[in-house]
């Protein structure tokens, strides 16, 4: 067996299978061997590949060869997928997502599925069925969530990238407390056919990279109408490396003042304030601009969201897939017994507060305010992108806190998507990438770049640029 | 704070059955966040429409047409049917609707 360099990007895998320095398939089960022996303590994949189980080797494809992590709510064809759900411990997919069919075309190698939050429900991975994830820079710590489990298989290098999903914040946030490279499309760029959905309006699949270049490799490989998801766009899909090594000079960034308001930690601030001064120096201009319904963002999103997680997930019903209670003796006590066992807290929790916002009497005062502030939210975007090219700001107001620390407080769970949630609301991408540690933490800080609708490009050259100096 | 008659009804639409012993925490954590989303109130959303979607895309539909991407045969047939907890002769086996009386 060759010696494997550590912490291998796309980039250096490619050029060294290309160099033949290693064979694919040595580097598969280099990263297995890594999986086996950290898994055990990090818990970052719920369910762990062999090589010879129906994936072929390559050669030719953007990604031929390169292994990678897929979170466990996409489906893989006849492989589990449990969505970090009880309910779905036995699930057996029954055909590949749209960016899994991709993904294989591309020669992409699928090491494992992740661990996340329960259908995606949280910001920590400690809602997941299957125990939680932790994060590989301090043990004692969360590694964020929902994708936490796709988040620490990259920062542990148990894999060379991952897909995740973003509905909140849930590829962005974990990105930044891992240290790493996290992008959330634009909502329509990625087919969401085969995602177990959470929030259909808001859901979006997106890449956990080491650094940006992979991120933008990994995106042209997603990207594209899909006749299986009536909500991705016709829209040209670029070469996103093209352009990243571009200079920034000129460019407009804007900086809402909203974003370092109350709530955000003190080294956060420090090391966003220092990122955006780096940007400056880059030869960007900094533009003061607002978002004046910011303040409303979280609160719009906590009741569209359950709002729509109440209808999908009225699909779990004991009898059509997963987990039916032996407990029942009528078609009804299958429904209701079937689903109050196997849906943990947080599921329970949305579905209720979904079904209230929806129900007759409430639907006006919440469901479709809801709907009208988030009208207010994207035209604030809308404004503020008539001035500027991208806005800047924290990813999350804090850095990774301890496992078990916020966990009987969902509210103080929902506060560390506050940054990230305006963004899922106007559909808008948005990246986070790494911009140093906290003085006091010593955890990694992430700087969230927000786009224009479908300008991904401008997006992943600031970052890469950012990321360069 | 919800009472348990609001909680009982939500539970029922939302076909979920909720113990006595997560009955105080629920309505406990569902006030706190619907305290927190009254925030709302204050925004001014008069004469704003609501949005529901943001691509912008009306009415995406496509020719009905069969694709055959997904070709019915045996094998998916049992995959699809497969994923039912029970199921008998290819087919998906439920609980009876009427009880006797």
């Amino acid at each position: 067996m060759p010696e494997i360099p550590k912490g291998l990007t796309i980039k250096e895998a490619r050029e060294g299978l290309d160099r033949r320095d290693f064979s694919a398939s040595e580097l598969f089960e280099h990263y297995k061997t890594r999986i086996e022996t950290q898994n055990p303590e990090l818990n970052a994949y719920l369910t762990i590949f062999d090589k010879d189980s129906s994936f072929k080797f390559q050669d030719t494809g953007s990604l031929a060869g390169i292994p990678c992590a897929i979170k466990d709510n996409i489906l893989i064809e006849g492989t589990v997928a449990t969505a970090g759900s009880k309910i779905l411990e036995n699930y057996i997919s029954a055909y590949d997502a749209t960016v899994i069919k991709k993904l294989r075309a591309a020669g992409a190698q699928f090491l494992g599925k992740t661990n996340m939050d329960e259908f995606a429900m949280g910001t920590s991975t400690e809602n997941s069925a299957y125990g939680p994830t932790k994060n590989p820079l301090d043990l004692t710590l969360v590694p964020g969530g929902s994708s936490g489990g796709s988040a620490a298989a990259v920062a542990a290098d148990l894999a060379i990238f991952a897909l995740g999903a973003d509905t909140g914040g849930s590829i962005r946030q974990p990105a930044s407390m891992c240290g790493i490279v996290g992008l959330k499309p634009t909502y329509g760029r990625v087919s969401r056919h085969g995602l177990i959905a959470m929030a259909s309006s808001f859901d979006q699949i997106g890449p956990l990279t080491k650094i940006v270049y992979d991120a933008a490799l990994v995106l042209n490989t997603l990207c594209g109408k899909d006749i299986f998801d009536s909500t991705t766009v016709d829209k040209p899909v670029p070469d996103f490396t093209a352009k990243l090594d571009l200079s920034i000079k000129g460019l407009k960034v804007g900086v809402p003042k909203e974003f370092f308001g109350t709530g955000l930690s003190a080294e956060v601030e420090e090391s966003i304030r220092g990122a955006i001064k780096q940007l400056e120096t880059l030869g960007c201009k900094l533009v003061d601009i607002s978002l004046p319904n910011f303040e409303y963002g979280l609160a719009a999103y906590y009741i569209a969201v359950p709002s729509e997680i109440s209808a999908n997930l009225a699909r779990f019903d004991g009898i059509r897939y997963g987990y039916s209670s032996p407990n029942a003796k009528t078609l009804l006590d299958t429904y209701v017994q079937s689903r109050s066992e196997g849906f943990g807290p947080e599921p329970k929790r949305r579905i209720m507060l979904g079904t209230y916002a929806l129900s007759s009497g409430y639907y006006d005062a919440y469901y479709l305010k809801a709907q009208k502030v988030r009208a207010l939210i994207k035209k604030d975007f809308d404004q503020a992108f008539k001035q500027v090219d991208v806005i800047v700001g924290p990813t999350s107001p804090n850095t990774a806190f301890k496992l078990g620390e916020k966990v009987s407080d969902p509210l103080a769970l929902y506060l560390e998507d506050i940054y990230t949630v305006p963004v899922n609301l106007a559909g808008l991408p948005g990246i986070s990438v790494p911009c140093g540690l906290g003085s006091k933490s010593k955890m990694p800080v992430g700087l969230q770049i927000i786009g224009k609708l479908f300008d991904e490009e401008t997006l992943l050259r600031v970052a890469h640029q950012f990321e360069k100096s | 704070m919800l009472t348990d008659k609001e909680l009982d009804k939500i539970a029922g639409l939302a076909r979920l059955k909720i113990e006595a012993s997560e009955r105080e925490r629920l309505k406990k954590d569902l006030s706190s966040i619907l305290d927190y989303v009254a925030k709302l109130d204050s925004a001014d959303t008069s004469g704003v429409e609501p949005l529901y979607q943001t691509t912008g895309q009306v009415n995406s539909t496509r020719a009905d047409e069969p694709r055959g991407e997904f070709p019915m045969g045996d094998k998916l047939l049992e995959l699809l049917v497969g994923q039912a907890p029970q199921s008998k002769d290819m087919l998906i086996k439920v609980k009876h609707v009427f009880s006797k009386s």
